[in-house]
């Protein structure tokens, strides 16, 4: 058995979400799932470690959800729609998880989303 | 008969319907990105279409990763908005139009498209921003709305020519509908955006801009980009832009442009409108 290869596997910094990243990542984004109910946030915020058990997270992931690793969590098969469900119950929003991915500041990240607006970039 | 009176596309990245909510739109970040839709309301409002077919895709609100329909298509009355994780104050549901969408159901069908037939279906940001940018002083939605979601979540992806045929179905379908009916079709999402990985953030203003203009003058070159080129010209989440296919496909070969803009950012992403009008 083997995983087929991708010729979208050579854009650099990009885990497009295929088969098997879903099949890794099914716990993890089940999970994010349930945060569509507010009871569930609650509930994880109260014990992350069980709620993380219940469904089923390897310890790999056990250990991304705690470190709040986002881009770790998407190399272990998170979906970033259903991560955006995780980062949101920390007040975090998709600039702050992208600048937490490319490792910059998010004040840099958003200058340099500005920047991509600019006249000399087209 | 049915008459298709134009076709939008817009982005719909969920900190708009924020901004909304927060009357932030006089603001001088959210300022230029609003000023591109009051041409978009009037004209709406000149037009005033009775149905709007919705082409977007869901981000874990309808649909988990349990079952994933490629293309899925709304039959129910009202369409009801919940929350998505974010806490945010649902919005009030969207009338359907049942008669319409099961013509189109069979229509599609027929034509061998095999869609997914969905009788209760929840709607997100994907297709609730862009009825927010359209009609945002509306105390009720003024018009019915029949949602069609692809999948641009779980790959592989229906192609970019895929989603066209689709909306050359979705027009010949609603043409062919009996009653006198203006319809709109939205195709939303975009433009070049991506959420994760070390590339996040990235923009891609040339490829936009080639892309809105192929839209209007050659779609059929459009349909030749594979998923792959997508992903990477307009970024993994950016690969929405095959949905402003769908719409465009629906619409007769020759359009012309009502009202065309495009700014960069809104959150991490490049927004595009465009308003066409069929060939007389």
């Amino acid at each position: 058995m083997a995983w087929s290869k991708h010729d979208y596997d050579r854009i650099p910094g990009t885990y497009v979400f295929n088969g098997r990243r879903s099949a890794l990542g099914y716990p993890l984004n089940r999970m994010c799932m349930s945060f569509n109910h507010a009871e569930n946030r609650e509930s994880f915020k109260q014990d992350e470690e069980a709620y993380c058990q219940r469904y089923g997270l390897t310890p790999e992931q056990r250990d991304a959800v705690r470190a709040r690793d986002v881009l770790k969590l998407v190399q272990l098969g998170g979906n970033i729609y259903y991560l955006a469900k995780f980062a949101g119950i920390f007040g975090l929003n998709v600039q702050d998880v992208g600048a937490q991915q490319r490792g910059m500041s998010v004040d840099d990240f958003k200058a340099m989303l500005e920047k991509a607006g600019e006249p000399t970039h087209g | 008969m049915a008459r298709i009176v134009g076709g939008v596309t817009t982005s719909h990245i969920p900190a708009i319907g924020g901004a909304i909510a927060k009357g932030l739109q006089g603001t001088p970040y959210w300022k230029p990105f609003f000023d591109g839709y009051a041409p978009v309301r009037s004209w709406l409002d000149k037009v005033k279409p009775d149905v709007a077919v919705v082409i977007y895709n869901d981000h874990g609100l309808a649909f988990f990763l349990d079952q994933i329909p490629t293309f899925a298509v709304g039959a129910a009355s009202e369409y009801p908005n919940e929350d998505s994780g974010w806490g945010l104050k649902p919005l009030p549901p969207v009338h359907g139009d049942l008669e319409l969408s099961w013509h189109l159901i069979e229509s599609l069908v027929a034509d061998e498209f095999d869609i997914t037939i969905c009788q209760e279906m929840k709607v997100d940001h994907g297709f609730m921003v862009p009825m927010m940018t359209m009609w945002p002083e509306a105390t009720a939605w003024p018009v019915r709305a029949i949602p069609i979601a692809v999948n641009t979540v779980q790959h592989p992806l229906p192609t970019a020519a895929r989603c066209y045929k689709l909306g050359k179905a979705i027009g010949r379908a609603i043409e062919a509908y009996p009653e006198d009916l203006k319809v709109v079709v939205f195709g939303t999402g975009g433009m070049s955006h991506q959420l994760q990985g070390e590339r996040a953030g990235f923009i891609n203003k040339p490829f936009d801009q080639m892309f809105m203009r192929k839209l209007v003058e050659d779609p059929e070159a459009l349909t030749r980009l594979s998923n792959t080129e997508l992903v990477e010209q307009a970024g993994s989440e950016g690969i929405e832009l095959i949905m402003w296919l769908a719409m465009r496909g629906a619409m007769t070969r020759g359009v012309s442009v009502v009202h065309s803009h495009y700014h960069i950012p809104v959150s991490n992403t490049a927004a595009g409108v465009l308003v066409l009008d069929n060939a007389a």
